[in-house]
């Protein structure tokens, strides 16, 4: 519980573009994986002896498979629209955390050894040889980018910097150097099932707990079941569902939901994790790996629908690579989407009306959402333009009776990042995750000051927990931050007591 | 990697200052740790210490926050049996700092 130090961003007016402080986050990087974390993922144990070539070779390997990741590097214009658009650039003012800048550090790289004018006249486009100081500095930057992809918003040629920031970390893999927080997750995948390393004996406590709990709040017996063959829907949720508040309010809500809908549904232990760190590392081998898990816990239970809850990154995958990872899922109904979204499932049953809201539940309550980049920037829900955007905040509105929106250039496909996504919600990078949170902590202070909000809901695990850290260095309280069904859970007027 | 030496024993302890073997825990070590975070551990303390290291041994994992609550709530009143009575233990949060004095590995994952 080493103290840091440092200073937290100061909330005013208006979000200013800081001036530039030259090396402001130099000192920022992750702890290295240890050895036997890396072999778990088949990366090497440490770094190599011909590190460079391996690492020459791997950007070759990439920009062979990727196209996109070829042409991002060969696009950039330097208009500078990404300058100002980064939350870790906003609360930090290093430069290098300005996007364009970002990029360059693989950039500079890449002209260097694959292109014609960097091979012959490096001076002249920048281009530099690849050396231990460029990979270190690769490792503490590319540390510094949360993967949520809002500067592409505003690139004009749609430059997506998390797609280069992966490929940096698999660089970086494959050479021996891995961040200690995600592989050692990974690692736990394989071993335990999810991201915790909660065993599947926990797991059925925590749920039997969770159940109990909910009888003695609402006098009815709503199930949590585990491993259940032959039900028809599966949920998988991020693990820190099972473990986490606000989370496991959220996880009640859900099952409350599947309850009052009278739906026959399952966890399972084998796949007990909807997160799959495989995309924050950028690796295609790991990524499909831990998604056959859902795959085969899918076929094994023999159920006919997948409901992933409130997971960002997951629902990222989920929505747009799952059945290229693990499909085809001909298997399943195709009634319904493949797979859906627990907002969707239970938008839908409010839609229909086979489950009754009880609003002034809520009425403590005046409550913002927040956005969570991979849903919002890479996803949708339902079947319109934007349902990722409205669907969440339906379910809201009809759970709770006080609602307002942050300001739209921080909501929607413009939604600022929690500070803690794409792999760096660990504790050896509080300093950036608190000053990442900045953009976001002003909108909401906006928002507490012109309307009363006293809470803000989210559907990403990684939100929920990032939130509640930084909430105290904003002057916020931890209880501030809700999961989205712990609003439904609150709201929902179950079967017995009709 | 590092080392801590209580009682003039050496044991070793990750980057985070987290027991590297769980089965080097004594109490003195707990002690040893939170005093260098400026915690001085009172008989409260200990009792979530005791229940974490208990559970653990039962389940291979640390109790999920409201796990932790139930139960101190059943044991120690319903005054104490909420997240807030922890906190102000645990000022870093009762999973991650109360984990590091029992001896025990630090929750991972999106927590």
């Amino acid at each position: 519980m080493a103290k840091v130090e440092f200073d937290v961003p100061e909330i005013k007016e208006f979000v200013e573009v800081p001036k530039i402080k030259d090396g402001a986050m130099a000192h920022s990087s992750p702890f290295v994986a240890k050895p036997d974390h890396q072999k778990a993922l088949g990366f090497p144990g440490e770094l190599v002896e011909n590190w460079e070539d391996v690492a020459i070779g791997k950007m070759g390997d990439l920009l062979g498979k990727y196209r996109s990741f070829r042409v991002f590097l060969d696009i950039c214009v330097k208009c500078g629209a990404c300058t100002d658009k980064c939350h870790y650039y906003l609360g930090t003012s290093d430069p290098k955390n300005m996007p364009v800048a970002r990029q360059d550090l693989l950039r500079r790289v890449y002209r260097r050894y694959f292109t014609l004018a960097g091979k012959w006249f490096p001076k002249l486009v920048g281009a530099v040889d690849l050396n231990k100081e460029v990979l270190d500095e690769w490792y503490t930057y590319y540390h510094q980018c949360s993967q949520c992809r809002r500067c592409s918003v505003f690139c004009p040629y749609g430059i997506d910097t998390a797609e280069i920031s992966m490929a940096a970390r698999e660089i970086l893999d494959s050479v021996g150097v891995g961040q200690k927080y995600c592989n050692e997750i990974i690692g736990k995948v394989y071993k335990i099932g999810n991201n915790l390393g909660l065993p599947e004996p926990a797991l059925l406590d925590t749920l039997e707990g969770l159940e109990e709990d909910i009888e003695d709040e609402t006098g009815v017996t709503v199930k949590l079941p585990l491993d259940q063959e032959g039900a028809d829907i599966l949920l998988v949720t991020p693990s820190a569902d099972f473990f986490a508040e606000p989370h496991v309010d959220g996880l009640m809500g859900y099952a409350k939901v599947f309850h009052a809908a009278g739906a026959s549904w399952t966890l399972s232990s084998y796949a007990s994790e909807a997160g799959n760190f495989g995309m924050f590392i950028g690796s295609y081998q790991n990524m499909r790996e831990i998604s056959q898990r859902i795959r085969k816990a899918a076929l094994d239970l023999g159920v006919k629908r997948i409901v992933f809850g409130e997971c960002g990154h997951a629902w990222r995958i989920a929505y747009s690579f799952l059945n290229t990872l693990a499909g085809p899922f001909d298997f399943l109904d195709k009634n319904y989407p493949v797979p859906q979204h627990i907002c969707e499932y239970t938008y839908d049953l409010i839609q229909k009306g086979a489950i009754k809201l009880d609003k002034e539940a809520n009425d403590d309550m005046v409550v913002t959402y927040h956005d969570s980049c991979n849903v919002a920037r890479a996803t949708r829900m339902g079947d319109k333009p934007g349902g990722q955007f409205s669907i969440p905040r339906e379910v809201i509105k009809a759970s709770c009776n006080h609602f307002y929106d942050m300001k739209r250039d921080t909501i929607h496909e413009e939604t600022f990042c929690c500070g803690g996504g794409g792999g760096l919600l660990t504790d050896d990078l509080l300093e950036l995750r608190v000053k990442g949170a900045y953009p976001r902590m002003d909108a909401l202070r906006k928002v507490v000051e012109e309307h009363g909000v006293t809470h803000m809901a989210a559907i990403c695990a990684i939100c929920k927990s990032q939130f509640s850290k930084v909430y105290p260095y904003y002057g916020f309280t931890l209880d501030q931050i809700v999961s989205l069904h712990q609003l439904v859970s609150n709201a929902i007027v179950l079967k017995d007591e009709q | 990697m590092g080392t801590i030496s209580v009682n003039g024993q050496d044991v070793e302890v990750d980057e985070e200052g987290y027991l590297a073997n769980l089965t080097e825990w004594t109490k003195e070590i707990g002690a040893y740790m939170a005093k260098a975070d400026d915690c001085e551990l009172a008989d409260d303390h200990w009792e979530i210490i005791s229940f974490l290291r208990e559970y653990y041994e039962e389940y291979q994992i640390a109790p999920a926050v409201r796990v932790l609550t139930k139960a101190v709530g059943k044991k120690l009143g319903k005054d104490k049996g909420n997240s807030k009575y922890l906190y102000e233990l645990f000022p870093y949060g009762p999973a991650k700092q109360a984990c590091k004095y029992a001896g025990l590995p630090k929750p991972t994952g999106c927590v």
